[in-house]
């Protein structure tokens, strides 16, 4: 079926089988890997994009049901050479170890500061909670987090 | 997941036309986030699937002074994130808060949840206690059905093949009343091992006038707890305890898995339906 997107802003159309997964159409087709499959079953949060602004599990849509959205992936936070405020976070505060979990959080965490821009260590927890992180023990990814509000709201 | 066709029509009678047309061979899509897990394991291999999010009409919620309209493909997130909600019913937000995570809730939509009656699904307890009327488009017109009359068995509704649910219809709740939703997350998913939501409206004198009690994740299916109901009203805050003894009156078979017994979950229903009453009297008074 032909479906026509808008990844990062570059507006393409391309021809994919009903069945298959966002997260495989970003990957395998698209060509951007920056968007993880960790588990593929809704729990792990590593393949978390923005869908015309919702953060969402893009292992749980089908590249189908994206037919005339915008999404954006990891690639799309960082403007003109210039990391992102979230991505700078997770770098001076050591937010990620082995990066797996790290860009299915940074999109967690653009979710979380678009909605509440000063959020308190609670609604930063409650607001990563459908991302797991197996290295980090989540503490360093909450300071990234605060700092990345703290730039962006100053 | 086996191949099928995709069809994502723009109206309702279109898409009411392909249920028909496609019969048991279709499922349709809403957020996707039970559909797509049941197709990934096989559980589910329709052959079609028809894609409702793009039906014109179905995402609005509206809050009136009389009544709220939430149309079946209304994503969580819309209801936990609604302006008028926390004050005309905040038993609507709470419930909504606590699905799964903020994914999940940007995804998965209220009719979908309502529709699939995973017997761990929190809507269908919130639903039970504000006596939800559910419109529902078939072949033959539309209908509405109670909430009371809709969740039957595990997995299992008042929904027929071919059709649609299209809208939940709640009154808003009167003046001094007050509602909560207290659960125990399976700490994987965030689904209910056990979940309460309770909705009371006091009189001049602090005593309930009405009461009404949903419990989900006990039985195969979200129930009633109409014993509770009945200890309680024309008393106040102290026959709380006595009555929420009766909680899980009248439930023959009990969810059992490795996540918690059926002993346990019966515990918590009845703990949960003393703080989720006694809670919502405190947000009555
Ligand atoms: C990781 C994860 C965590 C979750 N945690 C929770 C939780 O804590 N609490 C909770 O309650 N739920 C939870 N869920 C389930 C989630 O809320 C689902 O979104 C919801 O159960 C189904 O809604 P949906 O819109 O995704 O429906 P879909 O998956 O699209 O559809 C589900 C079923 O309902 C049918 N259907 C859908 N819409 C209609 C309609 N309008 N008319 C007729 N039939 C229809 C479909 O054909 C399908 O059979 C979780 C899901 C995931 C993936
Ligand atoms: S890969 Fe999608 S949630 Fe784990
Ligand atoms: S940094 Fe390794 S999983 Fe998070």
């Amino acid at each position: 079926m032909k479906i026509e997107v808008t990844v990062n802003g570059e507006h393409q159309s391309y021809d994919v089988e009903p069945r298959m997964l966002l997260v495989h159409f970003l990957r395998d087709v698209v060509g951007l890997t920056g968007t993880h499959v960790g588990c593929e079953t809704s729990l792990c949060g590593a393949c978390s994009v923005m869908l015309n602004g919702d953060a969402v599990k893009s292992c749980t849509v089908l590249a189908v049901q994206a037919n005339g959205a915008e999404i954006t992936t990891i690639e799309g936070l960082a403007q003109n050479g210039e990391l992102h405020p979230i991505q700078e976070g997770f770098w001076e505060c050591h937010g990620l170890q082995c990066g797996f979990c790290t860009p299915g959080m940074i999109i967690a965490a653009h979710q979380l500061l678009e909605r509440n821009p000063k959020p308190s260590e609670a609604d930063i927890r409650r607001g990563i909670e459908g991302n797991l992180c197996r290295c980090t023990g989540y503490q360093h990814i909450v300071d990234a987090v605060q700092y990345a509000s703290k730039k962006m709201t100053t | 997941m086996t191949p099928f066709d995709y069809h994502a029509p723009k109206t309702l009678r279109s898409a009411m036309r392909l249920v028909q047309a496609f019969g048991d061979d279709a499922k349709v899509l809403a957020g996707g986030h039970s559909l797509i897990p049941s197709m990934k394991l096989r559980l589910a291999a329709p052959s079609v699937v028809i894609d409702l999010s793009g039906v014109a009409g179905l995402k609005r919620v509206t809050a009136g002074n009389e009544t709220i309209s939430i149309g079946a493909l209304a994503t969580h997130y819309a209801v936990e994130s609604h302006r008028l909600l926390p004050s005309k019913c905040s038993l609507l937000p709470e419930t909504a808060a606590e699905i799964g995570d903020a994914q999940v809730r940007n995804r998965g939509t209220v009719g979908g949840s309502i529709a699939h009656a995973d017997p761990a699904a929190d809507w269908p307890a919130t639903m039970l206690a504000l006596d939800a009327q559910f419109d529902i488009a078939g072949p033959d017109g539309e209908r509405a059905v109670a909430a009371s009359d809709f969740f039957v068995d595990l997995f299992i509704t008042d929904l027929q093949p071919g059709e649609i649910l299209t809208q939940i219809r709640i009154a808003v709740p009167a003046e001094c009343s007050g509602g909560a939703y207290v659960k125990m997350r399976q700490s994987a998913s965030g689904f209910a091992l056990a979940g309460v939501a309770a909705q009371v409206t006091l009189d001049d004198a602090g005593n309930c006038a009405s009461v009404a009690v949903g419990v989900t994740g006990v039985a195969p299916a979200a129930y009633r707890a109409h014993a509770v109901e009945d200890a309680l009203v024309g008393q106040g805050i102290d026959a709380v305890a006595d009555a929420a003894a009766h909680a899980t009156d009248g439930v023959e078979e009990f969810q059992e898995d490795h996540h918690a017994s059926g002993d346990y979950r019966a515990h918590l229903a009845r703990v949960f339906t003393q703080r989720a009453l006694s809670q919502a009297i405190d947000r009555a008074a």
